[in-house]
């Protein structure tokens, strides 16, 4: 058996006398789906701010195909491989569609000193680009200005903008979220296209969409890994269903 | 320019058209300037269409940073100072005939000092972006300009330079070929300059580093999540714009044939965001009519009163409040979709 993509050992974050992060171990296989779900509070954001590197941790390690990531700023943890979303959208409000995506792309082919010519006219990344919009089905988009799109395409444009970065794993901040009924449709459709293809380790309230979706499932409450495993064994673990999600209500 | 190529730019911008034919307007304009004027008997109009050109430089300058970089320097006028004083102390060395710190020789050639001169203010960004760049929003603000006072009072300390008093260059420095006495050679010298500059940023800000900076205003998260390291390709643009503010101070000291501490005060700095604010930050042609519209009205309010700044002041808040996003906004919006 080879290494697992992700693996994270004892992993904790402590702000004052809170501990957000406490202990964790998550390992996630190649190609695996893994959903990671807790109530509001259970620091499921805070442990996805640790492992894309914008949150120092405490202690612990964090191994992306078996090498230490976990001192690494957050663009160099992108070029090892590493792709995320936000919860909430964090996007270019004055740029289109096509250009967000297009400086996702420009992102890895090299660095980007270069100083004459017209960025936006680079055909190679250009059609790359367009490619991903089309992929997330935001092509009839690629102009809009993003600060004009609607939330369910600002929640897509971040999907295509994490893809074009390649990602061998893609860490996903509740993609459902604030998404109406066909939004989520479309968003799950997506994800099962991708499922098997890219890692993902996705953090979901939608238990319909983390239910169909995922491979494995971990239960985080109050920072703590309180359960894992497959979905059948999630659903009907005690512990879970007392700390999340409602007795005898599933 | 083919149809082709005419509708592809248009489709993109609706006044894109009209941007490049008023560009062309004011170009040969800005070219028939000193003849003009001279047949209508202003020449005197010549040094302020001159100066106009320099400060339009340090404007686009610091409009690169501010305006397209999202970066509030309250300190631009550091380098505007600096590049100035590049200029008379390598004159008055050349004119003493004695050596800078002991090792480098004065000149009075310009195709060495205005280089020198921009070299120099770019190592001084490097150093004021390489410390003020870690911080970010008001403590950004705030030690661009204390940076800026520091440099200010060295300057008015330096006894051998003037001090307080500033530093006198008996001539213009010289060019090969060309009489830079003269005020209209001096007048094109700049309008070439400015040209220059205005090319330099045009590139700058289509290409990827200028497309990088451009999102790094918009969301420095994003940006890194993405891949992009923040700081270095904010201090490359601090530096280049420092480059430019040199330029711009180098070429004030040869029209003024002075440099003095003034030009590094924070109120110089304030003149030059209110330049680049009132023109239309992060647009291209901006800054320039910024540039222009500051001088010229600062000239013709002390023409009619010495308390001109009230009336300027009102002028300017009149502007910036109603054209949102300054006198190119307003510009844009007298003019119809396509020419």
């Amino acid at each position: 058996m080879t290494a697992p993509l992700l693996d994270v050992q004892g992993l904790s974050k402590r702000f004052g006398g809170l501990t957000a992060t406490d202990s964790v171990d998550l390992t996630l296989p190649e190609g695996e789906l893994h959903a990671l779900i807790g109530p509001n509070g259970a620091g499921k954001t805070t442990l996805i701010s640790q492992l894309v590197g914008a949150l120092p941790h405490d202690s612990g390690s964090i191994k992306l195909a078996g090498e230490e990531i976990g001192q690494l700023p957050v663009w160099k943890r992108v070029h090892r491989g590493l792709g995320r979303t936000f919860q909430i959208t964090q996007l270019l409000p004055d740029f289109t569609a096509l250009d967000t995506v297009m400086l996702a792309v420009q992102s890895r082919h090299g660095h980007s000193f270069r100083f004459f010519a017209d960025a936006r006219r680079n055909r190679a990344i250009r059609s790359e680009a367009a490619q991903y919009l089309d992929q997330v089905g935001l092509a009839p988009r690629a102009q809009a200005r993003v600060g004009d799109l609607a939330q369910g395409e600002r929640k897509q444009l971040e999907l295509a903008a994490a893809l074009a970065g390649k990602p061998r794993l893609l860490l996903l901040d509740e993609p459902m979220a604030g998404l109406g009924t066909a939004e989520s449709q479309q968003m799950i459709g997506q994800l099962a296209a991708l499922k098997g293809k890219i890692t993902m380790l996705i953090v979901e309230h939608d238990m319909e969409a983390v239910f169909t979706l995922a491979d494995r499932v971990s239960v985080l409450v109050y920072g703590k890994v309180i359960a894992q495993g497959d979905v059948e064994a999630i659903k009907n673990n005690e512990d879970v269903r007392t700390a999340y999600l409602g007795e005898g209500d599933v | 320019m083919t149809s082709e190529a005419l509708h592809a730019s248009t489709a993109a911008k609706p006044s894109m058209g009209w941007r490049w034919l008023l560009a062309a307007i004011v170009a040969a304009l800005l070219v028939a300037l000193p003849f003009a004027v001279r047949s209508f008997g202003y020449e005197s109009f010549t040094g302020l269409a001159t100066q106009v050109l320099i400060y339009g430089i340090a404007a686009l300058s610091l409009n690169l940073i501010l305006g397209y970089g999202g970066m509030v320097s309250f300190g631009h006028a550091a380098f505007f100072g600096v590049g100035a004083y590049a200029v008379g102390i390598l004159y008055y060395h050349m004119a003493d005939d004695s050596l800078f710190l002991g090792l480098v020789p004065g000149t009075d050639a310009m195709l060495i000092t205005l280089p020198a001169a921009m070299i120099v203010a770019g190592l001084v960004a490097a150093i004021i972006g390489g410390f003020s760049l870690r911080t970010g929003g008001v403590q950004f603000i705030m030690i661009t300009l204390a940076f800026a006072q520091m440099l200010f009072f060295l300057f008015v300390s330096l006894d051998t330079y003037g001090g307080d008093d500033g530093l006198i260059m008996r001539r213009r420095d010289v060019l090969p070929f060309l009489d830079t006495r003269d005020p209209t050679t001096f007048y094109y010298l700049c309008l070439a300059a400015a040209a220059l500059w205005l090319g330099v940023t045009y590139c700058l800000v289509r290409s990827r580093f200028g497309f990088v900076l451009n999102g790094m205003r918009q969301n420095e998260n994003r940006m890194a999540a993405m891949g992009y390291a923040p700081y270095p390709y904010k201090l490359v643009a601090f530096v280049i714009a420092g480059m430019g503010a040199g330029l711009a101070g180098a070429l004030m000291a040869n029209y003024l044939r002075f440099a003095s501490p003034d030009m590094l005060h924070w109120t110089k700095s304030g003149e030059l965001m209110m330049m680049v604010i009132l023109g239309g930050a992060g647009t291209l042609f901006g800054p320039l009519l910024g540039a222009a519209a500051l001088v010229i009205l600062e000239a013709v309010l002390t023409a009619y009163t010495e308390n001109w700044q009230l009336p300027l002041g009102i002028i300017l808040l009149a502007i910036v409040l109603f054209s949102h996003g300054g006198i190119v906004a307003l510009v844009r919006r007298f003019l119809p979709d396509k020419p």
